[in-house]
């Protein structure tokens, strides 16, 4: 109890801390925001789609909306660590590593999140296409979780370098793979209308990337902020 | 209160530091100079835990580095060249984010007391990003004195700041150094440290080569002593090296 009280309290200064910044700049989740609301429109104008085709690859386009537009946050949220030092700063409070760790991926949820929130009902308007369903919300909320938690750990490596901007995603496309297909796949069923028994092995999938990759970043983050 | 020994950093094939020794005792107050890449830096981001020493051992209040870090950066305040401040919270917000990642008690007072001695109880409320580079390094210094530590690191504090800003974060620099507190600053202004400090340390070819109180100095004799030693390290050194 001892050890948890400290790093609950310091993971939850972190949360506070990015979102108060966030609130107050606001720069972050506008340049996500703007940006995943053009990809919608460069897509439907690129595909020309028509009703029905447009259902069938809803699922892709929501979740090439969200990587890229989570990437947007991902680079930005690191950033505003480095530059002024103050990653640092958090490295030489006297708690538990992975509490910032879990701060920093806690607060890059809740941003991915917030423009899925926006997203989806700008989407459902513009196609006519009605996306607020339970189960593609608890894919979203899985899906996005798998990717920010790889996502905070490599973006905390790729902004180091010189080319950070550049290097995240290089680094994370290739491993969020698995997440971005199972939650392609788990939402495409999901709007398609079928059968629970096809849709659950693509949420089991997700669920087992996100311990596994939760699990992985929470035990190296420590030697990638080390140096 | 700061012990090390026959520390020893690489980066890659880079030796910076080669078996170096320092040790402080509770109080003093150490200027650490030495010049442009002579390893100042490296040396404190060590004694900071925020760098792990390829050899050697380092020893801060009695716990060892790297090994018991948490509680060696419980009773350290670290100011760096980089402000280490939020820009886009306020004075208080980022005292109060600081004060919550140290578990400070009381931290509302606390806060007020810290502005207060560094002189920023006016601006509180005022974002950072509007401050001056002055405001900024005082209010860095607030942040590391928040949790009220034993040891005080400042990696060149007075590094872009104009003539009076620089006076007013000598003032706060002497109310800090107080009661009791140890206090190692690196610097590249010889008079500014000797107005600060009580010891003198010079660091260059990777160990410290010379040190002195400033009691057994002369009002300008710092220069004179700091000259003399990279002269005499400098010499053996580039006859020892294969043509
Ligand atoms: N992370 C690093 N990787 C490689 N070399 C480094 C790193 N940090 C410092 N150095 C090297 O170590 C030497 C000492 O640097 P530094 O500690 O910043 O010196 P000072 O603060 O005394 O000017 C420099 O030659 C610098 O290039
Ligand atoms: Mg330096």
């Amino acid at each position: 109890m001892n050890q948890v009280t400290p790093f609950l309290r310091a993971l939850g200064a972190v949360v506070w801390k990015d979102l108060a910044a966030e609130w107050r700049s606001r720069e972050m989740l506008s340049a996500m925001l703007v940006f995943a609301l053009l990809v919608i429109l460069i897509f439907n104008f690129a595909l020309e789609l028509d009703p029905v085709g447009r259902a069938n690859i809803t699922a892709g386009i929501l979740w090439v909306t969200f990587t890229f537009a989570g990437t947007l946050g991902l680079n930005r949220s690191m950033a505003v660590e480095k530059d002024r030092g103050c990653l640092d700063g958090l490295l030489l409070a006297p708690v538990d590593r992975t509490a910032i760790y879990f701060g920093k991926a806690l607060g890059n949820w809740i941003f991915m999140l917030s423009v899925a929130v926006i997203v989806l009902p700008v989407y459902s308007i513009l196609y006519n296409i009605n996306l607020f369903q339970p189960g593609l919300l608890l894919v979203i909320l899985l899906g996005s979780e798998g990717y920010v938690a790889v996502g905070t750990l490599l973006s905390t490596m790729s902004v180091q370098t010189r080319t950070r901007d550049i290097l995240l995603p290089i680094l994370l496309f290739p491993i969020v793979i698995p997440v971005v297909v199972a939650a392609v796949k788990a939402s495409g069923n999901y709007l398609a209308g079928l059968e629970m028994a096809e849709i659950q092995p693509w949420l089991n999938l997700l669920i087992v990337y996100d311990v596994v990759f939760t699990a992985v970043s929470f035990m190296v983050f420590d030697a990638v902020v080390e140096e | 209160m700061i012990e090390v020994r026959s520390l020893v950093k690489r980066f890659g094939p880079k030796t910076v530091l080669r078996g170096l020794d320092f040790t402080v005792e509770q109080g003093e107050f150490v200027a650490l100079l030495g010049p442009n890449g002579a390893g100042k830096t490296t040396f404190l981001r060590i004694l900071s835990s925020l760098s792990r020493q390829s050899l050697g051992e380092v020893k801060i209040a009695g716990y060892h580095l790297p090994h018991q870090s948490a509680a060696v950066r419980r009773r350290l305040g670290v100011v760096s060249h980089l402000p280490l401040l939020y820009g886009d919270l306020s004075a208080e917000e980022n005292l109060q984010f600081y004060g919550r990642m140290y578990g400070v008690p009381v931290l509302h007072d606390r806060i007020g007391t810290v502005l207060e001695l560094v002189g920023l109880a006016a601006r509180r409320r005022d974002l950072v990003r509007t401050f001056s580079r002055g405001m900024q390094q005082r209010l860095a210094i607030g942040r590391a004195i928040l949790h009220d530590p034993d040891v005080l690191l400042l990696d060149e504090p007075h590094t872009g700041l104009d003539q009076d800003a620089c006076e007013m974060l000598d003032d706060v620099l002497r109310q800090v150094a107080v009661r009791g507190r140890t206090v190692v600053m690196t610097s590249h202004d010889l008079a500014r440290a000797q107005d600060l400090a009580s010891r003198f340390d010079i660091l260059t070819r990777g160990r410290i080569q010379a040190s002195v109180r400033g009691a057994d100095l002369a009002s300008d004799g710092l220069l004179a002593f700091y000259r003399q030693t990279l002269e005499s390290t400098a010499q053996p050194a580039r006859e020892a090296r294969p043509a």
